[in-house]
């Protein structure tokens, strides 16, 4: 029933964004990738950027802070401060980019079951506004138009 | 009426947040139907399903018939189209960090088992 590998994105309300990921690692270890920097400058970014700059000071009230590099040398900083840690189970962060204005609230649950762990990101923005230049930052409009993708979006709607 | 990128976008999401709207969307996915045919599965007055499409056409995921008597309801599959490309760039930024996770971890249980064990 757990479907490892496949990314779900739903917006559930107009100033949400939910990630829902399943990993095939017990929940300590997906928590640690998240949570330790020499870790997340392994995995963390969109393909072709890196993370050069990683900071987690994690302790609520503690701030983390992350720069991306581009392939073409263009950097993105972004950072915010923990408000809730339940190692291992549940973290509540503010993020923000220091080219937009504006901050979200990222509640991040890990659940584990038969040792894979279902992560669930909600990130909610202040506005829609700020929601928007996010998911743009960066990135290309694709223009494809098709039913096929229609079809594959009606599904995840429900 | 057209409205700007972001605001349509906006529009658009706004519509989409609504379960009843959603249903409304999957049920034209197969074809065109009236307000009647539509109000029939989800137990709701006339009225009540007339503001629901009011909202839709609003945000160009809809759009009605002239047709006085019947104004049947079409799905606009650009505007839905326009919302998952934008899905879908969310889920590309996220795709190659967790590939890439998957590998990591791979690796962290191989050495979380060697001191385990």
């Amino acid at each position: 029933m757990l479907n490892t590998g496949t990314l779900k994105v739903t917006t559930p309300t107009d100033r949400e964004i939910v990630l829902t990921r399943v990993f095939d690692a017990p929940a300590h270890l997906v928590y640690k990738a998240f949570t330790d920097p020499e870790l997340l400058k392994r995995w963390f970014g969109p393909h072709g950027w890196s993370l050069t700059l990683c900071e987690v000071d994690l302790r609520v009230g503690g701030a983390w802070r992350y720069v991306l590099k581009g392939p073409d040398g263009t950097t993105m900083g972004m950072g915010g401060v923990y408000q809730e840690i339940v190692p291992g189970q549940r973290t509540v962060h503010t993020e923000s980019f220091d080219d937009y204005p504006g901050d979200s609230v990222i509640t991040t649950v890990l659940t584990e079951h038969d040792g894979k762990t279902t992560l669930t990101a909600t990130a909610r923005y202040e506005s829609k506004e700020v929601r928007d230049a996010v998911v743009e930052s960066g990135m290309e409009h694709g223009a494809a138009e098709t039913y096929d993708r229609l079809a594959e979006l009606l599904p995840t709607l429900g | 009426m057209e409205l700007p990128g972001n605001e349509q976008l906006d529009a658009t999401f706004a519509a989409l947040a609504d379960p009843t709207r959603r249903a409304i969307l999957k049920r034209l996915a197969s074809g065109q139907a009236s307000v009647n045919e539509l109000a029939e599965p989800f137990a709701m007055t006339q009225p009540a399903i007339s503001k629901h499409l009011q909202v839709l056409e609003r945000a160009g995921l809809i759009s009605r018939g002239r047709d006085a008597q019947r104004r049947p309801c079409r799905l606009e599959a650009k505007r839905l189209a326009e919302a998952n490309n934008w899905l879908e760039n969310y889920r590309k930024f996220w795709e190659g960090s967790f590939g890439r996770l998957d590998n990591l971890l791979e690796e962290m249980k191989e050495t979380n088992n060697e001191i385990g064990n």
